[in-house]
């Protein structure tokens, strides 16, 4: 029987990493979804069949209410609230692996000696570990992300020491826990070192600003595969350790993705802050000129004369709910013959990918949405651009200005086009706190107001020709 | 204040400082306008169309001035309409500061204030009113077209049943506002079209006009401030006209526009170019009145020499008087309206706006020429020098060999040493592991960018495979708490699940071709 269920667990992991490998191309990813979907429900069956019978209602019961649930947050999340949606179910994941660290460990049925007690009562102490700072730094992201906690980050004094006490501690009670017998003294020790790490979850993420959002809900990605690995060790399960690796290891290069495109190191980022301990370089960020505010019927004008758009969409298009405006636009652009075509920094929006996933909400075809590198070469040719609540990742400082703090990070060059339109509410700055000279080149004007109702306006506007 | 603008008197000018559609504009500022008689003339512009547009004509030039808060002029006064300025008026006009000192000095005596026109600094704020820019671009189309005028042949190639015509050859040296405007003149007609500059920066301009651009081997950044170029040193004149005379034998037409501030014209096109070029070839020196460019340069005159034609009239904006006064009116309006901030008809001469200040040669019977520096340059792509941030090319990180080994011998002996302690259970578990992360990795690169949250969102639902964990654990190991957290753990990973595998789908379904 052992060996059977070992062989549907095979199965199930084959699945779960073809499940990965469709998402690589837009064709198969649905395909990839019902592989994961298939792995899945291979891989309870058979462990369902393998247990007592007289868990079945239990089991069907917290399947049952789980199912609802899941379904309902799922089926009501609006996309561009997908960040928290993904947020909060990563803190169950680390809900889930401490709850089943601490079953393991309380488990009577155990009785190892020698290594093999040592070996399992680490995987148990790093299991609760990460799964703790899973639970609360995913609660806080949440938070952050729904507008619930600042997104500000939070700038403790001495925070860095903070973190290394609260990890030092949590080290030593290791070397206490690891070796002993189960006691109450263990227990305890192990209770400590629960809270000690949900209140480093809590810090940890707490300290990162709103904008960094996407790497740390990589990382947090990355953490509940990292727990979900260290449950597997726990259990013996080669299933648990190989999916919480495939996990663990696409959380990790997301992040390191979304770092690279900020051209910041991923240590920076979790360390919190932009441009460490809250103090902003904006001393030789002094630019010239004047910006120029344009109208909403100028810039149907300008709509109707050019012949290549760009439209380059930012965090500011998803709080405006712009996505249906811009592909209204789009499509009237299209009819008219136009070439629209969309550009994505790696790092828009709150969630890898996020720009990509409103568009499509939007009915955006998927064909005419470019990555950056795809698209940057293409701006000299570009008559028009509409930059919809993007700041940082078209500041051509980056690439000008080797002084700048954000110097080096890759932008989209968009100053190289015709023209550009900057969409935006005001003039401040945006995240990283640096003045953008691409409102003051001569070629940009700027629509201030919401993005949404300009759009619409100049929808409006456009109608009569 | 009254805007006079009187018939320019210089020989050869037909331009004039005003159009009907500028007259109005400078009225909604607040002036009153009055024009001398047949000032427009030349340009085309008939004092009817000045009249209607609300100025008021004057019958000679000492009625038009005698009132005059503002002059406007093309050419610089001479004596006579100097006399007929009042004192305390303000002049706008091509001046020529850096060769005119007695001028500017007579100016200063009488308290007229002055503004050269050509001495607006070239920032790009600045632009709108850079007149000097305007007539460049007219003189670079026009010098085509009087080339045309004098060269036998068609610019463009063509096959006829009466035989074949090779299209001519251009070259432009100086690919200035007026090398740029002759580049896409002589390209538009049709001819081949090359370009010589030795400010690199400008290539790009040069080729999106559809010309060659030609280099020499040596390299030297021959941008100096203001967006003109400066001197350049003996090797690369020596290069460059090594290369001049290798195009000599080719080109049929040259057109040369360079010029060095407050320096004569250097020269370029010698002697022997001219020598070895063919009969019927035509040369156009727009840097005719700074002593041209070419050695048989006359001012103002058309010279054969061994058959080349060489044309050095100097005032070629004027010949096509009403498109130049056109914009020259444009630029005046537009500064004026940067000197009016009140559009009440009084002028401020401000000096802290940079354009103004540069502009300015005699204020209040001081003479303020020059201006202190530009602050940028108009070649946006010329960085300021700044050495201590340059970003130092970071040497490609390349792991050496030596230390690669020594990664993995240390990774190795780790290796050994944990499975000289653990468990085999435990080696057994950690091998799948380690090969997990590696397919990982190998899988997850492949994911493109547009669909990394389904992504997320995927390996979030896969990640309730904990479940397993927790299903093992309910009612199976005998403890009511043990149970009791399996049961919720069962729970939170069953949402996990289905939220996440369900959201993927709902995601994915919306993205569509």
């Amino acid at each position: 029987m052992n060996s059977v269920i070992s062989m549907a667990y095979l199965f199930s992991a084959v699945m779960f990493i073809l499940s990965l490998g469709g998402l690589s191309a837009h064709e198969t990813a649905r395909r990839g979804n019902y592989y994961g979907m298939v792995g899945m429900a291979v891989a309870i069956i058979a462990t369902v069949a393998g247990i007592t019978s007289g868990a079945y209602l239990p089991v069907a019961i917290a399947m049952g209410v789980g199912a609802v649930i899941g379904i309902h947050l799922a089926r009501k999340v609006e996309m561009a609230a997908m960040p928290q949606l993904v947020a909060l179910l990563h803190s169950f994941v680390g809900l889930a692996a401490v709850l089943i660290g601490w079953g393991g460990y309380l488990d009577p049925r155990i009785n190892l000696e020698g290594a093999a007690h040592i070996v399992h009562n680490s995987e148990i102490y790093i299991g609760v570990f990460i799964g703790a700072i899973t639970l609360t730094g995913s609660i806080v992201a949440f938070g952050k992300l729904q507008g619930l906690i600042s997104g500000k980050p939070l700038m403790l004094p001495a925070r860095h020491w903070l973190n290394l006490i609260a990890l030092v501690i949590c080290v030593v009670l290791g070397a206490q826990f690891i070796p002993a017998d189960v006691s109450n003294a263990t227990i305890i020790n192990l209770l400590v070192m629960t809270g000690i790490a949900l209140l480093l979850g809590i810090h940890l993420i707490a300290a990162i600003g709103g904008a960094d959002m996407p790497v740390v809900i990589s990382m947090l990605n990355s953490y509940s595969g990292w727990a979900a690995a260290a449950t597997g060790f726990m259990l013996s399960n080669d299933l648990l350790i190989v999916i919480g690796a495939l996990v663990g290891s696409s959380g990790a290069i997301l992040s390191y993705i979304m770092c690279r495109g900020m051209n910041r190191s991923f240590i920076s980022v979790i360390l919190g802050g932009f441009g460490s301990d809250g103090e902003v370089a904006g001393g030789d960020s002094e630019v010239e000129g004047e910006a120029v505010a344009t109208t909403h019927d100028e810039l149907a004008d300008d709509l109707k004369a050019a012949k290549n758009i760009v439209i380059v969409p930012g965090f500011g298009m998803a709080v405006a709910h712009a996505q249906q405006a811009v592909s209204d636009l789009t499509d009237k652009l299209r009819k008219a013959g136009k070439t629209v075509r969309f550009g994505i920094h790696p790092v828009a929006g709150r969630l890898p990918g996020h720009m990509n996933v409103l568009l499509a909400e939007a009915n955006v075809p998927y064909d005419i949405v470019l990555e950056m590198e795809e698209i940057n070469d293409d701006f000299p040719e570009t008559d028009l651009v509409l930059v919809i609540g993007a700041n940082d990742t078209v500041n051509p400082d980056a690439v000008e200005k080797p002084g700048s703090p954000i110097a080096g990070m890759p932008v989209l060059e968009v100053w190289k086009a015709g023209k550009v339109v900057v969409l935006k509410r005001s003039m401040a700055s945006g995240y990283a706190g640096v003045a953008n000279p691409l409102f003051y080149k001569d070629n940009s004007r700027m629509l201030f107001g919401d993005a949404k109702e300009s759009l619409q306006s100049v929808l409006g506007k456009m109608n009569p020709a | 204040m009254i805007i006079a603008i009187p018939k320019e008197t210089a020989p050869g000018e037909s331009r004039v400082a005003a159009t009907p559609a500028s007259v109005k504009r400078l009225q909604s500022l607040g002036f009153d306008v009055v024009i001398e008689q047949g000032a427009g003339e030349g340009a085309n512009f008939p004092d009817t169309e000045y009249e209607q547009a609300g100025a008021k004509l004057c019958a000679n030039a000492t009625d038009c001035l005698s009132q005059a808060g503002i002059v406007l002029k093309v050419q610089q006064p001479n004596d006579a309409e100097l006399d007929l300025i009042p004192s305390g008026a303000t002049l706008v006009a091509f001046l020529k500061p850096a060769q005119n000192e007695a001028l500017l000095k007579k100016f200063a005596d009488k308290n007229i204030n002055a503004l050269a026109v050509e001495s607006i600094p070239r920032i790009s704020r600045a632009q709108k009113m850079d007149a000097l820019s305007s007539m460049a671009n007219i003189a670079g189309y026009r010098a085509v077209i009087e080339a045309a005028h004098e060269f036998g042949r068609f610019f463009t190639g063509q096959i006829t049943a009466a035989g074949k015509i090779p299209p001519a050859k251009v070259l432009v040296i100086g690919a200035g506002v007026a090398g740029l405007s002759a580049i896409g003149t002589a390209k538009s007609m049709g001819a081949i079209v090359r370009a010589f500059d030795t400010r690199p920066e400008v290539r790009e301009q040069v080729e999106s006009m559809g010309a060659e651009f030609l280099t020499v081997e040596i390299e030297e950044d021959g941008s100096g401030t203001g967006g003109y170029a400066k001197q350049m040193s003996k090797e690369f004149i020596d290069a460059e006209m090594a290369l001049f005379r290798e195009q000599a034998k080719e080109v049929d037409i040259v057109i040369t526009t360079a010029l060095i501030p407050g320096k004569p014209a250097p020269k370029l096109w010698l002697a022997d170019m001219v020598e070895t070029m063919a009969d019927g070839s035509v040369v156009v020196d727009l840097a005719a009145e700074m002593g041209g460019n070419c050695d048989f340069t006359e001012a103002d005159k058309k010279v054969v020499k061994s058959g080349v034609t060489i044309l050095g009239y100097t005032n070629l904006a004027s010949r096509a008087a009403t498109q130049s006064s056109t914009l020259y009116a444009t630029n005046l309006c537009h500064l004026l309206t940067d000197m009016t901030p009140e559009k009440n008809g009084e002028i401020e001469i401000n000096f802290e706006d940079e354009a103004i200040r540069g502009a300015t040669v005699v204020k209040e019977g001081e003479i303020t020429w020059p201006p202190p520096p530009p602050k940028i340059s108009a070649a946006p792509q010329q960085k300021q020098p700044e050495p201590q941030i340059e970003v130092e090319p970071k040497p490609e990180k390349k792991s050496s060999p030596l230390s690669l080994v020594a990664f993995w011998a240390v990774a190795g002996l780790l290796l050994l040493a944990l499975g000289k302690s653990a468990p085999a259970d435990f080696v057994a578990h950690f091998t799948v592991f380690v090969l997990s992360i590696f397919i990982g990795w190998q899988v997850i690169w492949n994911v493109s960018h547009a669909l990394h949250t389904p992504l997320m969102s995927v390996t979030n639902a896969i990640s309730g495979i904990v479940i397993i964990g927790a299903l093992l654990q309910v009612g199976a190991t005998g403890s009511f708490v043990v149970t009791v957290m399996a049961f919720i753990a069962v729970l939170v990973a069953s949402i996990n699940i289905f939220g996440g595998f369900f959201v993927t789908h709902r995601m994915l379904k919306m993205f569509r071709r």
